[in-house]
């Protein structure tokens, strides 16, 4: 029916029960119906990649899911990574390689460095630019993106393998 | 850039799917991964008076070894093919192709039972089912057919599926022994559609070519076979000259687009190089593959 129906989603390890229409895409319950403005919406058809999140584990654009298909689903957004305080090793790595200018793509660019290093923690630098090639930005260039997810990469790495020995 | 209203179902079997779809008196649109779909209805090109999921659907998503041919489910992820040790030893081809198909986290979600049904004229899982000699099976409430892929594919955006049915399994033959294999892909950017793209699929016997098979992407309506490039090869002694002659009964054979990313002169022209490139590699691979 078009008349809304019940999902139960648990976002940033927070559970929601909400009622959505079906028309509803992920990209708006997040922003509109939760106030997760974190994650951006740019193109709405799937070309640009700034309102990559991840579902169950895996990154996927927010515009081309509805949000009523994620009943029972897990979704990660940027704002569950890390604090201004706390940020996370990826979010680190974008500060530090001055990986941003106006920070429109950077929450894609973010979740979508975050699956690609979960899937190639090995990843070199082809591989890098490959898993980046679904998301436009128009500031910088790429090239402090792809110093900025090595350097993630590199540091993750060796935390694990700290983690491992200790 | 909001989809229109439609009514929704999640389907639980494929029973419940197609009879939904006949419900929907042909109004009714499956949705698999959704990575074509909902551009299509974020843009309104499409206005389906319900939608019809099929992700909760169970088994429909594998990749089986079943003797003399692999069975894919139509809710194969995309990165699944890619990541498929069984795919990567039986199809090299498709194991390469699918490192084309667009970008990870659109790989993660769309689907080959929709690439096919959606059959966009660049898209490489269309033209890698004609080229692997796909059989497709097709389901709808009353009956259940098998559709060769070369019978699929009717035009842009166009297939033989009818209102109420729906695409069950992907079946691939198996390729003959020490196949040799390419697959080149030229396009503005990493993951976008091909401007043109060839694979090839053959077996040296001797100094003979034997079993061609050769696929083209991006060069027109639909994907397409190099049929008159492939029967002037096979059984021919392999030379530049042969090969050269292949290359230009494609380039003849091919009728492309001009559109915003390049002419049809361009198309025609990359759509030889490429066709060469894939030979020659397909050769050499059959060689090496003959030698151990």
């Amino acid at each position: 029916m078009t008349k809304p129906a019940a999902i139960r989603i648990t976002i940033n390890g927070v559970a929601y029960e909400r009622q959505v229409e079906p028309r509803l895409l992920l990209s708006d319950f997040l922003r509109i119906e939760l106030g997760l403005t974190g994650t951006h919406v740019g193109c709405e058809h799937g070309v640009c990649g700034a309102c990559t999140v991840l579902v169950n584990g895996d990154s996927a654009r927010s515009c081309l899911f509805l949000a009523i298909q994620l009943d029972g689903a897990v979704v990660e957004t940027v704002e569950g990574l890390g604090t201004a305080h706390a940020p996370h090793p990826v979010q680190k790595a974008f500060h530090e390689c001055h990986a941003l200018q106006c920070g429109f793509c950077t929450p894609g660019m973010l979740m979508t460095t975050i699956d690609l290093l979960r899937k190639s923690p090995l990843a070199n630098d082809e591989q890098i630019r490959e898993g980046l090639s679904g998301n436009l930005c128009r500031c910088t260039g790429y090239q402090n993106i792809v110093r900025a997810v090595r350097q993630a990469a590199d540091e993750m790495r060796t935390r694990d393998d700290n983690e491992a020995a200790s | 850039m909001k989809p229109p209203p439609f009514d929704y179902f999640a389907a639980d079997c494929v029973d419940a799917a197609v009879q939904a779809l006949v419900d929907a008196s042909g109004d009714g649109k499956i949705i698999a991964g959704g990575q074509s779909l909902l551009p299509m209805l974020n843009f309104r090109l499409l206005r389906p008076s319900v939608l019809v999921d099929i992700n909760r659907i169970p088994d429909l998503s594998y990749v089986r070894d079943d003797g003399d041919e692999v069975r894919i489910g139509p809710l194969t992820r995309h990165h699944t093919l890619e990541t498929s040790s069984l795919v990567a030893a039986q199809f090299p081809v498709l194991h390469e192709a699918m490192s084309y198909v667009a970008h990870l986290a659109i790989r993660n979600r769309g689907t080959i039972g929709g690439s096919l049904s959606h059959a966009d004229p660049a898209a490489e899982l269309p033209m890698m089912s004609l080229l692997l000699d796909a059989r497709l099976e097709l389901q709808s409430s009353s009956r259940r057919r098998t559709i060769e892929a070369s019978d699929f594919f009717l035009g842009a955006l166009t297939t033989a599926l009818e209102d109420n049915e729906m695409l069950v399994e992907v079946r691939l033959p198996k390729l003959p022994e020490r196949a040799g294999w390419a697959f080149e892909e030229v396009a503005r950017r990493s993951g976008d559609f091909a401007l043109a793209c060839v694979a090839v699929i053959l077996n040296s016997d001797g100094d003979r070519i034997s079993n061609i098979r050769i696929g083209m992407t991006g060069i027109g309506e639909t994907p397409m076979r190099a049929t008159d490039a492939e029967n002037l090869l096979a059984g021919q002694l392999y030379s530049d000259t042969t090969v050269a002659a292949a290359v230009e009964a494609i380039r003849a054979a091919v009728e492309p687009n001009t559109d915003l990313h390049a002419s049809a002169e361009y198309r025609r022209h990359l759509v030889g190089v490429l066709a060469h490139r894939a030979i020659v590699k397909a050769w050499d691979r059959s060689k090496e593959a003959a030698r151990d």
